[in-house]
């Protein structure tokens, strides 16, 4: 019997049986499917065994301070989330989907204004029900960080 | 005794009130591009963020993304505490809304530390959120938000954070 429902627990993230080639490419079209990810322009590039690399460029709509143009740490937050959560999803022991439990983010400075931002994730640790995640979003120079984040986000019972 | 100064009528006090919260939001491009707004009763503010496509992270479930929660808080915790900020000036009469809208922005709080806590999946509908500025010093501010959707009993999601408080000399 055909379903042409997706499946929820369906991970594209998890690179098992896909060769590191093929990984960023079933990224994109995992992130592609995600509207907010897309409104927010954020575009991975780099995907498996835990880590997760991935940027938003600047835009005029995504601005908190329009006097200096800086972006809003709201967008920052959510380009952190989505890191973190790939991140998570990308570690082998995670088998299906993910949702974030809690999330920190340490801003240390404003982002430069029309510069992209970068967020490099890595999920430390995992256990059977949560993963840990840790990320730094930079703006070019990645020894100055613009935020900080860490991360939890829920395992899957299989049980 | 002496007595006391007549109060401003009620449209010139409301009139105020809102050109405040109006100048305080509008230009902000990322506040227009979630497309929250802010309902007021006297000076407590309610962040509405009105369900869009665009806020989705999961298209199967559907579900909010966790991005659009997060950034909804902290829209609702800075809004907040500038607000409470900038109340006594905007009841003095002090405060000069059309500098403001004119372009002339107040210098806003400024994020250190922003903590999300997920109680359960945002759906696709209206969300609403609440600040609360549990402390509001010389330096540093608290702000403790909460946000929900049909039941104010069962937030979807809160948040904890620590501002810088703007200079008063600009």
């Amino acid at each position: 019997m055909s379903n042409d429902r997706p499946d929820p627990t369906f991970n594209p993230l998890q690179g098992g049986d896909v060769p590191p080639g093929e990984r960023l490419g079933m990224a994109r079209r995992f992130f592609e499917a995600l509207p907010h990810a897309v409104a927010l322009g954020m575009e991975p590039e780099e995907m498996g065994d835990g880590v997760a690399v991935m940027s938003m460029p600047w835009r005029e709509d995504l601005v908190g301070d329009p006097e200096t143009g800086v972006i809003h740490g709201g967008a920052v937050s959510a380009l952190m989330d989505t890191c973190c959560g790939a991140a998570a999803m990308s570690h082998p022991q995670l088998k299906g989907v993910t949702a974030t439990i809690g999330l920190r983010i340490d801003y240390m400075r404003p982002a430069t204004p029309r510069a992209t931002i970068r967020v490099r994730a890595e999920c430390h640790h995992i256990t059977r029900s949560v993963a840990f995640v840790r990320a730094i979003a930079s703006d070019g120079d990645e020894t100055r960080p613009v935020a900080t984040a860490t991360g939890t986000f829920t395992v899957e019972d299989r049980r | 005794m002496s007595p006391r100064a007549r109060p401003d009528p009620v449209q010139v006090v409301k009139q105020r009130r809102d050109a405040a919260l109006t100048a305080l939001v509008d230009g902000v491009p990322y506040i227009r591009f979630l497309g929250i707004q802010f309902d007021r009763r006297g000076d407590e503010l309610t962040a509405i963020m009105p369900f869009d496509e665009k806020l989705i992270g999961n298209p199967i479930l559907p579900a909010l993304h966790g991005g659009a929660t997060a950034a909804f808080l902290e829209v609702t915790a800075i809004i907040g505490l500038s607000w409470n900020l900038l109340w006594s000036e905007i009841e003095s009469g002090a405060f000069d809304a059309e500098a403001l809208a004119g372009g002339q922005m107040p210098r806003l709080p400024r994020t250190v530390d922003f903590t999300v806590d997920y109680l359960r999946s945002g759906l696709p509908r209206d969300a609403y959120a609440r600040a609360r500025v549990t402390r509001a010093g010389r330096r540093y501010g608290s702000v403790h938000v909460e946000a929900w959707q049909d039941n104010r009993d069962r937030p979807f999601a809160q948040a904890q954070g620590h501002f810088v408080m703007p200079r008063k000399d600009g």
